[in-house]
Order: structure tokens, then sequence, then C-alpha cells
């Protein structure tokens, strides 16, 4: 009973966190504006802070940064134009998901070439060990030869 | 021999990943290229601090200046200023942007520290902080004759900060106006 409490307890902690991130509440005419303003606030990077979005933090940049994003959608403003307002601002490191090109195709490209040359670094040891363990194990018809006759020996000696 | 140099490949891995690790930690992550490098100063029309007046872009430009992002609320500020008051005096045009603060409070700020700005321009709500990309106080903006941002320092500037960044800037700058570039 205590376990079930507590852990109930930790879940309403859990749970509260995005509850406490946001303290001000915006009023929007239509509900597809303020899901789209869940994802674009979700999405930007806060400039001051770094590893939070804008959503998540407090960061007095953050606080107008969502103003911004809120006055903007209600403008009637679509989602490109708006991630271009910030990129213009704030360089692309203000999204999370930079457009492709220029410096931020390292950052794109980076994951599928490392797993790229992880698979060729793979497929190579592995065909070295292969060819090691089949090279082992055949034997020329000299070697057989050998093998038989030293048989052959130690059967006469016992 | 290439069996014997191949052993020596995790080791030369090594090295290379420790050398460019190393690098990583000499990087300050809080400095953010600006966005603006080599864009003209964004137009605004904002009040002079203080006052009733208003100033827009053209009471800025015209000569290589500092335009320098400050605040009462800002603790780096006040560790800035003298530095500042310093540059100023010795010939350097500052204009500065009080940013995101109250005008009494800032008034009583320049009466008590000095004032090292040729104008103070009041952007009580942030709107040219956020088109210039300002992200916090204390910044630097170095702009050239033609209202261009030519550079932009994040965090306090202090004597070494002048001397091995802004000023040489500065000075090309200068000397980049006088030959007629």
């Amino acid at each position: 009973m205590k376990v079930l409490s507590s852990l109930a307890l930790l879940a309403l902690v859990l749970l509260s966190g995005p509850a406490l991130a946001v303290i001000e509440t915006y009023q929007f005419s239509s509900p597809e504006l303020e899901q789209r303003y869940q994802l674009l606030s979700s999405e930007l990077r806060c400039p001051k802070c770094q590893n939070q979005n804008i959503a998540d933090s407090n960061s007095p940049i953050a606080q107008d940064l969502r103003k911004l994003l809120y006055q903007q959608l209600e403008a009637g403003a679509n989602d490109e134009e708006i991630l271009d307002f910030m990129v213009a601002r704030y360089g692309e490191f203000v999204r999370y998901r930079p457009r492709f090109g220029g410096a931020t195709a390292a950052l794109w490209l980076a994951p599928g070439l490392l797993l790229l040359a992880g698979i060729v670094v793979a497929a190579v040891a592995l065909r070295g060990r292969r060819e090691r363990a089949s090279g082992g194990t055949t034997l020329s018809a000299e070697e057989e030869q050998r093998l038989r006759d030293l048989l052959d020996k130690t059967e006469k000696d016992s | 021999m290439a069996p014997r140099l191949k052993l020596f490949l995790p080791l030369i891995l090594f090295a290379g990943m420790a050398a460019f690790l190393f690098r990583g930690l000499s990087l300050d992550p809080q400095a953010l290229p600006s966005a603006l490098i080599d864009q003209p100063l964004p137009e605004f029309t904002l009040p002079l601090l203080g006052e009733e007046r208003t100033i827009d872009r053209a009471g800025v430009i015209g000569q290589v200046a500092l335009l320098n992002v400050w605040a009462t609320w800002c603790a780096s500020c006040r560790v800035e200023h003298p530095y500042l008051v310093q540059i100023a005096a010795s010939g350097v045009p500052i204009y500065g942007l009080n940013y995101k603060d109250e005008d009494a409070a800032a008034g009583r700020w320049l009466t008590e520290l000095g004032n090292p700005y040729r104008a103070n321009i009041a952007d009580r709500e942030g709107s040219l902080g956020v088109n210039l990309g300002v992200y916090g106080a204390p910044e630097t903006y170095l702009l050239d004759a033609g209202g261009v941002i030519r550079y932009r320092h994040v965090g306090v500037v202090d004597q070494r900060v002048w001397e091995t960044i802004l000023q040489p800037k500065y000075q090309q700058l200068l000397s980049a106006g006088g030959s007629g570039g």
C-alpha cells in the first residue's frame, strides 16, 4: 500500500513537470493555432539556455520568443515564415531540426556516414575472421598424407 | 611490417579523438555566432532613454562605433561599465541599447557610474533586441561606418576582450574607411 501511494506520488511529480514549465498562458482564437504553438515552441531552442526549448525555458528571452510566436501565429503567419523570422535573427542554432545545407550538412549526414563506416569495418573484420577460420581447417594433399602417416605410426606404437 | 603498423591503429585513433575533444574543452558553448554578421543594423525608431524624443537607425550610424546592449538588472553590465567609460574616454564612439529596463533606474545608473554613451536607445519591450538577435546582456556590436554589423561580442567587455578582439577589428574598420574602402 505504501509502495503504491509513493508510486502515485512519483507519477504526480513527473506529470506536473510540463505544467510548471510555462508560466504565462495565451488565449488562441482556434485550437489549431494552439497546436501549432505547442509544436513550434517545442521545436525552437532557447538561445540563452541552449539545452532547452522555448516551451520549457523560463528565461526572459524564451518568454519574449513565446510572445512573438503567439503574435505571429495570431497574425496568420505560416510555420515556414515564423521559422525564417527566428533563423534570420538567431541563426540555424535556434532550431532543433535545422535546415539541411552548409554547416548543418555535417550534422545531418554524420550519423548515416558513421553507421556506414561501422558496417564496412564490421564486414571487413568478419570476412577476415572467416577466411582465417576456413584457411586453418583445410589441409593440402601433402599435409593430409603426413597426418595419415603420423596417425598410422601412433596406432602401430600403441 | 604492415601488420605491425596496424597494431598502432587504435593508438592513432585515440590520439585523433583526444585532440578533437581537447579542442572542445577550450570552446565556449555559450558564444553563438550572430546571424547578423555583415548584415545592416535593423531599422528602428525608439525613444531616447528618459526622453520623449526618438532616435532611429540614421542617428546611430555614420561612423565606426560600438553598440552596447545593457540593463540595470544585468550584473555583468555593472562589471563592464567602468571599462566602457574608459574606452569612451579614449575617443571610441559607444551607443547604448538599454534593453528591457526602466528608464528611471537606467538614468540613476548613468548618473552614479558615469555615462560612456553618445546616446542611449530605450528598448523597453526588447523589440530591437529581438531584431538584433540579442539573447542576454551584455552584448556588444561593432558597426562599420555604413551601419553594417561586423562583429558581436557576447559577455563582458574588459581589457583583454577589448585589446585582443574588439580593438584590432575597430582599428581595421577605421583604416578601411580612411582609404575609401
